[in-house]
């Protein structure tokens, strides 16, 4: 599972970064990112989801696809 | 009625009687609006009414559905922010900048606006500021005095929520916090003053404008390490910012930060003093917190916004015209049944929670960082000191676009 982080869609809510941030930070403006190249750990799944519910632009979405 | 801002907060009496119809005479600056918008909206909705109208302030429009009220905010073309507070009156100021950038901008000036103002705001800049807010919160409650459980009343609203985001604002932007009396006074001048004469609305920008003039003139000659005199050295496309923008600016955080937060925190408090199970599950369940406090401010979220209509359009059958207004109630976007199961109820640990208390799209409250923090780190400090306490009287609320509870007697237990 990966997340990744629509740029043009984030309006810096910072709801990602406060519910899962081992998968999300923020850049100097509040804008998210993901850390890393997005994979997310089994354990952090259920994170990974909460912030996809949790964002109010839709900014964020789940792939879940295996590699 | 002519008021000061050394007249208190009562209630304005405005230049428009009492609402016959929500659905075609809305008015939510009328006294009896904020105290059951919730209901309102429901009535509304339910009764197949999902845009309400009215021939106040010029013309009004006011979407109540989470899906239209997103539409509103993210179409910067048909719908303006060039004035985001309905009032009687018409402001003319630069076209696509507005009065107070960013907030009052569009694209694409308000990009540039609000890149300037978005690093003192992010989380990280934001953070450090909680051991300040708690020893704030610690101050007040301190001086409510001595309590004795089971007979003190205390004002929750006015000796408490109310204090905490004026101060923090006014340190951040080097204004002195002693002057918080006369903040709030500009804040009640912008935001419930709204059915004044204009002549009167007026007067009460230029007393406000007045007073920041001389601090941005004593900033200029003695720089310091706060927000006014970031605005006068930052640069936009090379250059230093005009003394309007650098004076809209600072009217946009004093005035958005103070009412907005005090609201939040108020509202929070008068559900935990009304709900004695939700009142006692936080207090033995503190890890609760963050999402209780989104849930808080998805019920109760403060902000209703405007924008004006900038060229004549059909909304959903809807024939709006240019400059009318419309009002961007997120309050009850947060409380529509098509996004929210039990949207009408405080569910504190509800995990999935799109509420948009502040705002969407490009406009989105810039202190929301601050608010959140200033908001949990209040209720917290409140529960913490008074392990049980109660409603011990009648609630009175605002009037217009920011909804809270400006008296809220508490008796603590």
């Amino acid at each position: 599972m990966r997340v990744r982080v629509d740029a043009d869609k984030c309006q810096g809510h910072n709801r990602c970064y406060a519910l899962a941030p081992e998968l999300f930070d923020v850049d100097d403006y509040g804008q998210a990112v993901v850390i890393g190249d997005g994979e997310v750990p089994p354990e952090l799944e259920e994170k990974a989801r909460l912030a996809v519910a949790n964002c109010p632009e839709y900014a964020i979405s789940l792939d879940e696809t295996k590699d | 009625m002519t008021e000061t801002i050394h007249d208190g907060y009562g209630t304005p009496t405005g230049i428009y009687g009492p609402v016959d119809d929500w659905a075609t005479d809305l008015d939510h600056a009328d006294p009896g609006y904020n105290p059951r918008a919730p209901e309102i909206w429901t009535e509304l909705r339910e009764a197949g009414c999902p845009i309400a109208h009215s021939d106040r302030y010029g013309g009004m429009w006011a979407p109540l559905t989470a899906e239209l009220v997103r539409e509103v905010a993210y179409d910067t073309e048909r719908f303006t922010s060039h004035s985001v507070v309905v009032s009687t009156s018409r402001i003319e100021t630069p076209r696509g900048i507005g009065g107070a950038p960013p907030i009052t901008s569009d694209p694409p000036f308000h990009g540039l606006a609000r890149r300037l103002l978005l690093p003192p705001f992010a989380p990280k800049q934001i953070e450090p500021w909680e051991p300040e807010v708690r020893k704030l919160c610690r101050q007040r409650l301190d001086d409510m005095g001595e309590i004795v459980p089971g007979e003190t009343v205390v004002d929750a609203a006015e000796q408490y929520a109310q204090h905490i985001p004026v101060n923090v604002i006014a340190r951040m932007l080097g204004l002195p916090v002693e002057d918080d009396d006369r903040f709030r006074g500009f804040v009640h001048d912008a935001l419930e003053g709204v059915n004044r004469s204009p002549e009167e609305r007026k007067q009460g920008f230029e007393r406000m404008e007045q007073y920041l003039d001389e601090h941005i003139e004593r900033h200029r000659v003695e720089p310091r390490d706060d927000l006014i005199s970031y605005l006068l050295d930052v640069e936009l496309d090379g250059q230093k910012l005009s003394h309007e923008h650098v004076r809209g600016s600072i009217v946009l955080l004093l005035i958005a930060g103070i009412d907005t937060t005090w609201s939040a925190i108020g509202s929070s408090i008068w559900h935990l003093a009304t709900h004695a199970d939700d009142r006692r599950r936080l207090a033995i369940e503190p890890e609760l917190m963050p999402t209780a406090i989104e849930e808080l401010l998805r019920a109760y979220a403060p902000v209703t916004m405007a924008r004006m209509v900038a060229k004549d359009n059909d909304f959903h059958g809807c024939p709006m015209k240019e400059r009318e207004w419309v009002l961007l109630p997120f309050p009850a976007a947060n409380r529509d049944p098509e996004l929210f199961e039990q949207a009408d109820e405080v569910v504190l640990d509800r995990a999935e929670n799109r509420h948009a208390a502040f705002g969407l799209g490009i406009h989105r409250c810039l202190g929301s960082n601050l608010a959140r923090l200033e908001v949990r780190v209040a209720v917290e400090e409140f529960i913490g000191r008074f392990s049980d306490f109660e409603l011990a009287g009648d609630v009175r609320w605002s009037v217009g676009q920011i909804r809270g509870p400006r008296e809220l007697p508490v008796r603590i237990l």
